[in-house]
């Protein structure tokens, strides 16, 4: 790894500070996405701002529903207990992550940012538009078999790695940010972006800014919610597609529902024309796999991942199914 | 580069120090190698490259006992155990989070030092394999790994341990198929995946103090 400078700071307007005087800094929370990118040469920053001391570190209830500071580890959301009782796909989706160790490291703020796991950006001797811009995509003509099919762009088909995120997405959270400005909040399904020409970002997040936090609005997907992740082993792999489903129920009848989807997008995708179609309908196998026909609209593979054409609607109907009980 | 010094030992732990001192000089070379033009350009002034290179003091507790050192901000927690208090108990595997052969206690919680720097670590209590068994009195979890041959090569194992333990202690233990799913963390190339869980859950129903 090459050296780099490193300060500790205990406030968020100090991490603002420090970084606004070191352009080419970068924040550190636990550690377990960007050191493995420094490692392998992807990202050297010239100044590591650890930012574990800020006081980001609490799950409140409040009076409209959940907030969770951006310092939280992934273990401590996934094993809270309001997060058990009214957030449970939240914390399925987490469970669903990385590994017991990792979760006990990586933050909340850290999962939110993490970067694609696309071996051509990890390997720096190939061609990658979002690790170095005109560079080329070596995963369009190449193994490309954990790669985008929605809203990809001839610039980059890579996907966004989290799942904590599909959970985010599908419970309408919102992303809350402090930087140089002052503070802002954005719309979960609105904080990362398609990758288009510019798939050097990732996110909306502006340079400067730090990510203090989520809020989840209070909700009824309690009872019927599932989130399934098929990889290629029966844990610790990440998504080839993965799908959060929440459900609430009048009876046999849909009164409102949410569907997100992992490891086929550059960002968290929703699956908002089957959400619509499915509300006020009755709960059957087969509205469920009309309602993922709707989902798999514009979905294009690119050889090696033509699988994922298949394997995404069977997994939008087999999470429906399980949430439905 | 300048000629290694030859070392004249008598005994194994000296040789031993040797073979880690050169490994520590030769990574310091090829990081040299790879670092960029600008820092290149600074290793031609010597207080540039005491400056690139400036080490932070770092106070932490390891196994009960206290440390205050100096390191580079760049040296992993795992590297800073095994290269500066040479305890070579905790292995590295991939160095990249994905096998957890890495796996230490950091205030009781079971993570992989690969992916932390020891800096970050400040004022922590670390526990490693060397830090379990109370004298010559080995773990409950070390007699069970024995017992139940939870293990073939050994190279996953301390890391197997220290996340066998933790696993118990966070309550996911509790019957096989969590502790499959909460150990997954830790990859074993032998695969002694079956008698590992069977150690596991009878530690859990032994009712040990771990
Ligand atoms: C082997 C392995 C397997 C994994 N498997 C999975 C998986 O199955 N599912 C999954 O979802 N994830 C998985 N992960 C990824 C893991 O979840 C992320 O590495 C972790 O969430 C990152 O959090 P962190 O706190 O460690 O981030 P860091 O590594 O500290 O930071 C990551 C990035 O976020 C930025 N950052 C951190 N906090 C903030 C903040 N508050 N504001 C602004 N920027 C910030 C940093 O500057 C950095 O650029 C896996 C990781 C590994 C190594
Ligand atoms: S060496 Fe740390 S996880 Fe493999
Ligand atoms: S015993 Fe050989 S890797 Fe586990």
């Amino acid at each position: 790894m090459i050296n780099f400078e490193y300060t500790r700071v205990s406030s968020v307007k100090a991490a603002i500070d420090v970084l606004a005087k070191n352009p080419t800094g970068s924040f550190i929370a636990g550690g377990t996405n960007l050191i493995d990118l420094m490692k392998r040469g992807v990202t050297a920053p010239s100044r590591l701002i650890d930012i574990n001391n800020l006081p980001l570190k609490q799950i409140e209830e409040t009076k409209t529903g959940l907030s969770i500071g951006a310092l939280v580890i992934n273990s401590d959301v996934e094993e809270n207990d309001i997060v058990q009782k009214k957030y449970p796909l939240l914390a399925m989706a987490l469970k669903a992550g990385a590994s017991a160790q990792l979760r006990n490291m990586a933050t909340v703020g850290g999962n939110i940012m993490q970067r694609t796991r696309c071996t051509y950006f990890h390997d720096t001797a190939m061609p990658c538009n979002k690790r170095e811009p005109g560079s080329g995509c070596g995963a369009l003509q190449g193994y490309n078999r954990m790669h985008a099919i929605f809203g990809a762009s001839d610039k980059c088909i890579a996907v966004h790695p989290s799942d904590m995120c599909i959970a985010l997405a599908a419970l309408d959270a919102t992303v809350h940010i402090s930087g140089p400005k002052g503070e802002r909040k954005i719309l979960f399904t609105n904080f990362h972006r398609l990758p288009g020409d510019t798939p050097g970002k990732d996110n909306t997040l502006l340079k400067g800014e730090i990510i203090a936090g989520v809020t989840i609005p209070e909700n009824n997907f309690i009872k019927n919610i599932y989130y399934l992740k098929i990889r290629d082993r029966a844990s610790y792999a990440f998504a080839l597609v993965s799908v959060a489903a929440a459900l609430e129920l009048s009876g046999e009848t849909v009164k409102n529902v949410r569907l997100a989807m992992g490891g086929v997008a550059h960002k968290p995708w929703r699956l908002t024309e089957a959400e619509k179609f499915l509300t006020g309908k009755r709960v059957s196998k087969e509205t469920f796999i009309q309602a993922a026909e709707i989902a798999m609209k514009g979905a294009k593979a690119y050889g090696h991942n033509n699988f994922k054409l298949k394997m995404a609607p069977a997994a939008i109907v087999e999470a429906l199914m399980k949430a439905a009980g | 580069m300048s000629k290694e010094k030859i070392i004249h030992c008598k005994n194994d732990s000296c040789l031993h120090e040797g073979r880690r001192d050169f490994l520590k000089k030769s990574s310091a070379l090829a990081a040299l190698a790879v670092a960029s033009p600008a820092i290149l350009k600074a290793a031609e002034d010597d207080e540039k490259i005491a400056a690139w290179f400036e080490k932070i003091p770092l106070q932490i507790e390891v196994n009960g006992i206290a440390h205050n050192l100096n390191v580079e901000p760049r040296v992993t927690l795992l590297d800073f155990l095994r290269e500066y208090l040479h305890l070579t108990g905790t292995k590295k595997g991939c160095d990249h989070g994905q096998c957890g052969a890495c796996t230490v206690h950091a205030d009781g919680k079971r993570i992989n030092s690969c992916l932390s720097l020891a800096v970050m670590n400040e004022g922590k209590k670390i526990t490693t394999i060397e830090g379990i068994a109370k004298g010559d009195k080995l773990h409950p979890m070390q007699e069970a790994f024995i017992r139940h041959d939870g293990f073939q090569c050994g190279y996953c194992t301390p890391g197997q341990i220290m996340s066998a333990i933790a696993c118990i202690k966070e309550g996911h233990a509790n019957n096989e198929d969590e502790v499959r799913e909460f150990m997954s963390g830790n990859i074993c190339r032998c695969g002694a995946y079956p008698n590992i869980a069977d150690a596991i859950i009878e530690v859990k129903n032994g009712g040990y103090e771990l």
